[in-house]
C-alpha cells in the first residue's frame, strides 16, 4: 500500500520545476558515506486485506478476552456508551494538530475548556490543565510542582500509592534534588497518620496520597490534609480510579491543594495500558506553576466569545530550559473521549455508575470473604477494589482460577513483600451478580 | 453562523443521555457507611443524547483537519492518517487487554512491542528501542536520562548539554529536567552547526550534544560525521531529535552516522493521528552501550514466547505506568507493514520532492533567509512583505485560513525572524500543492494591493482574531456561569 498521491506525470513535471533529473539528486545534501545503500530489511508491503488478516491474527494471540477478568490496579473496565466511539472518531477531532491557530481550532479548544471545567467540578479544584500523559507521570509532575512552589526538597509519598506511580516519581525526580520518602499504611489499609506526623516537617514540600488507594481503601483526606498543612506543605491527592469522583467527596473539599490522576475510566478502554489520560487540577494561586497546556476563554475582535491556549510563558517553547515542564503535547483525543463520556453520563449517570461500583464490589467482597479460609486483608472502607487474604500462595490460587477461565485479581506481594498470599480484586459496574457468584464458587473450589 | 454554546449553558435538570442496567446485587446501605459521600457534583451537565451528538458534531465542524486539506505545519509532519490503522487499533484483542494481565494471556500484545522494537532498530540503525515514552518530549527526557545514567556509570554525570540555537524548546527543557545545564551553540551562515563553535564548547564536562537532523530549517547537517567525531572525541554522546525523520526514512539511518541515542515521533513519521494534541508516542533508540539503562520492563522473546524483564539493575526506572501508548504503537506497526521497504523509502523521496516543489514555486516571492538545500520542509520569512508593506507572518498565516489552509508553523525556528515553516509531507497531491502555492501567491499580491484585508484576517471563520493577551492577563480556564 502507498499513501502518496503523485502520478508519474506529476513527478516528472515537479522534478523539472525543481530543476533536478531524479529524486536521488534531492538527497545530495546527505554525504554519500552516510546514506543507506540497500533496501530496509522489513517485511514486504501488505495490501489492506493482507494487513487486516495479519494484524487480526496477532491480536487473536491475546487470549485475555476469553477470560472473565476482575483486574484493576490502575486500569479499569467500565461500560463505554456507543456515542463516545461514534463522536470521537470524527476525523475533525482525530486528524488536527494541537490548536495553535485558534480560529480554525475552536472545536478542539471548546472541548478542552469544557474538559477543564468538568475535571475541576469533580475534583473541587479551581483550575485544571488540558491533560497530561497518564496518572503516573501526573503524580511526578505534581511532586515537581510542589518543589517549585515551596522551595523545599523532600516529598512524602504514600506506600499505598500505585507502585508504578511511585517508580515514576522516583525516576523523574531523581536528577532534580528532590528526596522521596515513603509513608507506610496501617491495619485499615489507609495511610499511617502517625508515620506521617513523624516525617512531616518544615522541609517537606508535600504529601502525595492516593484515594481510593492501591488497595482500594478510601483515605481520610481531611485528617491527612490537616497534618500536611500544619507545616505549610502541599496536600496532593492522586486518583487512579476516576469514577470514584462521581460519588466520593471532592478532594478539594477535604483540603487537597493539587488533585491529579488517571481518567482512563472515563470512556477509554484499558488498551494494554495506553493511551490513558493524566489529569491535574489545583488551587487558583498555583496557576503559573501548573504544568501542561491550558485553554482559556477570551474574545475576538468583534467581541465574540472564543478560546485559546494560554499562559504559554510557563511552557518550553517560550521558556526553554526554565519551563515548568518539558511537556509539549497533551492527550487531546483522550480528553475529548472523557468529555463526551462525562457529558453523556452527566450528573445523575456518573453517580449511578459509581454507586453500582460500590455495591457490586461490596457484594463481591462479602461473597469472597465468606469462602472458608479467606478474609478481607484491610478493615478500611473501599470503593471498587479490595484486598483478599488467602490461606495459600496467591500465584497458585490465580493459576488454578485461570484454568477455570477466571482472572480473579492481581497478586499484591510482588510489589509489597509484607503482604504475602493476598489478591487485589476489582469489581466495576460491568460484571453481573451471576459472574460474581461464579467467582466465589470457583475460589471456594480451588481452596478446598 | 450559530455559535455552539457550552454544554453547561444547555444543561437542564432531569435530562439524561445514559442508561445502566438495574443493580442486580442486593443494595446494602452498609456499603456506603463511613464513606465520604458527596452531596452532588455541582453544575455537572444534564442533557439528552441528541444534544450531546449535536454539540460535538457542531464543535467538530469548527476544526480544520488533515482530511480537509494541506496542513503545512513545519516539523509536525501532518501527513494523512490511514483509516485501516484506526480500525486495527480498535480490535478488541488490542484495545481491551488489561496491562497487568498474566503474560501468557497477552502474547499478541508483547509480540507487537517486540516486533516494533526490531523494525524501528532496522529503520534507524540502532541496537535497542524502548516504546515506553508517551510523546516526543517524553522521549527526549528518557534519552537524556539515559545519557546521564551512562556517564554516571563511567564515574561522573558531567555538567552541560550543548544545543544548537535552532532547536525546539523541548530540547533545553528536557536536558534541564535531566539535571543538566544548557549551553547554546550558534548556527553558521548555512543554518548548520558551527563546527568551530562546537569544537570550542565541547569539553569533558559536556555530556551530550542534542542535534535535530535534518534541523528545524529543513537542512541536513552534512557535517554530521565530523560532529559525531568531535563529540565522541571528548567522551560525549550524540543525541538526535528524530522529529524530522520523515526526510530520512529508508534513505539514511542516524545509527549509521554516529548518533548514540534518538527519539522518534510515531505521530509524525509513522502516520498516527495527532488527535488535536495527542496521544503521541516517543520511542527511544540506543546503541548497545546504553541498552542496560533503558526503562523497565523490557520485552524478551524466549523460544516462541514473550515475557517481561523487570530485573534491570542499571535501568533509569520507568517514566509512566505500563508500556507506553500501546495503541499508538499498534497503528504505527500497521503503517510500516502496509508500506514495506519500498514504501518506507518513498516517504522521504516524495516528502522532499513536495517541499522542494513548494520552495521553487515561492522562491523570490517570499524571502529565504538561508538558501541552503531544503529537505522535507522549507522556512520562508515575512521579510519581503514586512519591509515593503508592514505585513507580518501572523497576517500571512491568518489570511491563509480564509483561503482554505491551515497556516505553517510560525516564528520558529527562533533564528529566522518572522518565520513561516512549511512541511507539506509526502501525502499531498499535486493539485493540493498547487492550490496552496496559489494561495500563498495571492497573499503576496494582497500584501501590496489590499494590506488591510490581511491585517484583519481571518474574515471567514467562526471567530476572528482572538485577544490572546487578555486571555493570559485575566485567565478564565473554567466555566463559572454567566460571568463573562
Amino acid at each position: 500500500m502507498s499513501y502518496t498521491a503523485l502520478s508519474d506525470h506529476d513527478k516528472k513535471e515537479m522534478l523539472a520545476r525543481v530543476g533536478v533529473s531524479s529524486v536521488d539528486e534531492l538527497f545530495r545534501c546527505i554525504p554519500e558515506n552516510t546514506r543507506l545503500r540497500r533496501d530496509l530489511d522489513l517485511p514486504v508491503a501488505m495490501s489492506e486485506p493482507e494487513l487486516l488478516r495479519h494484524m487480526d491474527a496477532v491480536s487473536e494471540r491475546n487470549t485475555y478476552g476469553r477470560f472473565r477478568s476482575f483486574l484493576g490496579g490502575g486500569a479499569y473496565r467500565h461500560f463505554i456508551p456507543s456515542i463516545v466511539d461514534s463522536l470521537s472518531s470524527r476525523t475533525e477531532f482525530v486528524t488536527p494538530y494541537t490548536p495553535y491557530q485558534p480560529e480554525v481550532s475552536q472545536g478542539t479548544l471548546q472541548v478542552i475548556f469544557e474538559y477543564q471545567t468538568l475535571i475541576c467540578r469533580l475534583t473541587g479544584m479551581h483550575i485544571g490543565n488540558a491533560s497530561l500523559y497518564d496518572g503516573a507521570s501526573a503524580a511526578a509532575e505534581a511532586a515537581l510542582m510542589a518543589q517549585r512552589l515551596t522551595h523545599r526538597n523532600r516529598i512524602l509519598v504514600a506506600r499505598s500509592l500505585h507502585p508504578q506511580y511511585r517508580q515514576t516519581i522516583r525516576a523523574l525526580t531523581r536528577n532534580l534534588a528532590l528526596q522521596v520518602e515513603e509513608i507506610g499504611f496501617g491495619e485499615c489499609g489507609g495511610l499511617a497518620s502517625a508515620d506521617l506526623r513523624e516525617k512531616m516537617g518544615p522541609d517537606v514540600c508535600g504529601l502525595i496520597v492516593q484515594s481510593p488507594n492501591y488497595f482500594g481503601v478510601v483515605e481520610d483526606l481531611g485528617k491527612l490534609s490537616a497534618i500536611v498543612h500544619e507545616h505549610k506543605g502541599l496536600m496532593i491527592v492522586s486518583v487512579a480510579e476516576a469514577v470514584s469522583l462521581g460519588l466520593l467527596e471532592a478532594p478539594g473539599k477535604l483540603g487537597a491543594d493539587v488533585v491529579c490522576g488517571e481518567a482512563q475510566s472515563f470512556g477509554l478502554p484499558a488498551a494494554f495500558g495506553g493511551p490513558g489520560l493524566g489529569f491535574m487540577g489545583c488551587k487558583k494561586e498555583f496557576l503559573r506553576q501548573l504544568p501542561g497546556r491550558i485553554c482559556g476563554m477570551t474574545k475576538d475582535v468583534e467581541g465574540k466569545r472564543g478560546f485559546v491556549l494560554t499562559l504559554s510563558t510557563r511552557e518550553q517553547h517560550i521558556r526553554r530550559e526554565k519551563a515548568t515542564s518539558n511537556i509539549c503535547s497533551n492527550q487531546g483525543w483522550c480528553a475529548l473521549r472523557a468529555t463526551i463520556y462525562l457529558e453523556t453520563t452527566g450528573q445523575t449517570g456518573l453517580r449511578e455508575i459509581a454507586l453500582q461500583n460500590v455495591q457490586k464490589a461490596a457484594y463481591a467482597a462479602g461473597r469472597l470473604a465468606a469462602v472458608p479460609g479467606v478474609k478481607l486483608r484491610f478493615s478500611g472502607k473501599t470503593f471498587n477494589e479490595f484486598v483478599l487474604q488467602l490461606p495459600k500462595n496467591a500465584a497458585e490460587v490465580c493459576k488454578a482460577l485461570r484454568a477455570k477461565g477466571l482472572l480473579a485479581g492481581l497478586e499484591v506481594s510482588p510489589d509489597y513483600a509484607e503482604l504475602p498470599d493476598t489478591l487485589l480484586v476489582c469489581v466495576t459496574e460491568v460484571p453481573t451478580k451471576a459472574e460474581i457468584d461464579d467467582l466465589a464458587a470457583a475460589l471456594q473450589e480451588v481452596l478446598r | 453562523m450559530i455559535r455552539e454554546p457550552l454544554i453547561f449553558e444547555i444543561s437542564d435538570p432531569g435530562k439524561r443521555a445514559f442508561s445502566l442496567p438495574k443493580l442486580d446485587v442486593p443494595a446494602d446501605s452498609r456499603a456506603l457507611e463511613g464513606l465520604p459521600v458527596r452531596a452532588d457534583i455541582p453544575d455537572f451537565p444534564q442533557v439528552s443524547e441528541v444534544e450531546v451528538a449535536r454539540h460535538f458534531t457542531r464543535l467538530s465542524q469548527q476544526n480544520y483537519c488533515v482530511d480537509l486539506g494541506l496542513y503545512p505545519l513545519g516539523s509536525c509532519t501532518m501527513k494523512y492518517n490511514p483509516k485501516v490503522n484506526e480500525k486495527i487499533a480498535g480490535f478488541p484483542g488490542f484495545a481491551e487487554a488489561h496491562p497487568l494481565a498474566p503474560v501468557e494471556t497477552v502474547q499478541g500484545n508483547l509480540e507487537v512491542l517486540h516486533r516494533m522494537e526490531g523494525m524501528l532498530c532496522e529503520i534507524t540503525g540502532f541496537d535497542a528501542f524502548t516504546l515506553q515514552p508517551s510523546a516526543g518530549a517524553n522521549g527526549e527526557l528518557v534519552g537524556m536520562m539515559l545519557v546521564r545514567a551512562y556517564h554516571e556509570s563511567k564515574g561522573k554525570p558531567r555538567k552541560y548539554v550543548l544545543i544548537p540555537d535552532s532547536a525546539h524548546g523541548t530540547n533545553p527543557s528536557s536536558a534541564h529536567l535531566s539535571g543538566y545545564e544548557v549551553k547554546e551553540i550558534k548556527s553558521n551562515a548555512d543554518g548548520r552547526i558551527d563546527l568551530a563553535a562546537l569544537e570550542q564548547a565541547m569539553t569533558d564536562e559536556v555530556a551530550a550534544l542534542m542535534v535535530t537532523n535534518p534541523n528545524t530549517l529543513g537542512v541536513f547537517e552534512s557535517d554530521i560525521c565530523t560532529i559525531a567525531g568531535i563529540v565522541h572525541g571528548k567522551g560525549g554522546l550524540l543525541y538526535m531529535d528524530g522529529a524530522n525523520m520523515n526526510a530520512l526514512s529508508g534513505v539514511a539511518r542516524p545509527g549509521d552516522f554516529g548518533v548514540d541515542v534518538l527519539h522518534l515521533n510515531l505521530h509524525k513519521t509513522f502516520a498516527t493521528p495527532h488527535g488535536g494534541g495527542g496521544p503521541g508516542s516517543g520511542p527511544v533508540g540506543v546503541k548497545k552501550m546504553l541498552e542496560p539503562f533503558l526503562p523497565f520492563p523490557v520485552v524478551r522473546k524466549r523460544g516462541a514466547a514473550y515475557d517481561l524483564d523487570f530485573n534491570r539493575p542499571q535501568s533509569i526506572g520507568r517514566v509512566r505506568s505500563f508500556y507506553g501508548n500501546f495503541l499508538v504503537v499498534v497503528k504505527a506497526m500497521a503503517y510500516i507493514l502496509s508500506l514495506g521497504p519500498k514504501g518506507m523509502r518513498e516517504i522521504a523521496e516524495i516528502a522532499v520532492l513536495n517541499a522542494n516543489y513548494i520552495r521553487k514555486s515561492l522562491e523570490g516571492i517570499y524571502d529565504l533567509q538561508y538558501d541552503t538545500a531544503s529537505m522535507h520542509e522549507v522556512v520562508f520569512s515575512d521579510k519581503i512583505q514586512k519591509d515593503a508593506y508592514g505585513i507580518t507572518n501572523l497576517d500571512i498565516a491568518k489570511r491563509l485560513i480564509d483561503l482554505g489552509f491551515h497556516p505553517p508553523t510560525m516564528s520558529f525556528p527562533l533564528i529566522v525572524h518572522g518565520a513561516l515553516m512549511i512541511e507539506p509531507t509526502e501525502t499531498e497531491s499535486r493539485r493540493d500543492l498547487d492550490l496552496f502555492i496559489e494561495a500563498m501567491k495571492t497573499i503576496a499580491r494582497e500584501a501590496a494591493e489590499t494590506p488591510d484585508v490581511l491585517k484583519a484576517a481571518p474574515h471567514q471563520t467562526y471567530v476572528r482574531r482572538l485577544d490572546e493577551t487578555a486571555a493570559a492577563r485575566n485567565p478564565i480556564v473554567t466555566w463559572e456561569g454567566g460571568k463573562t
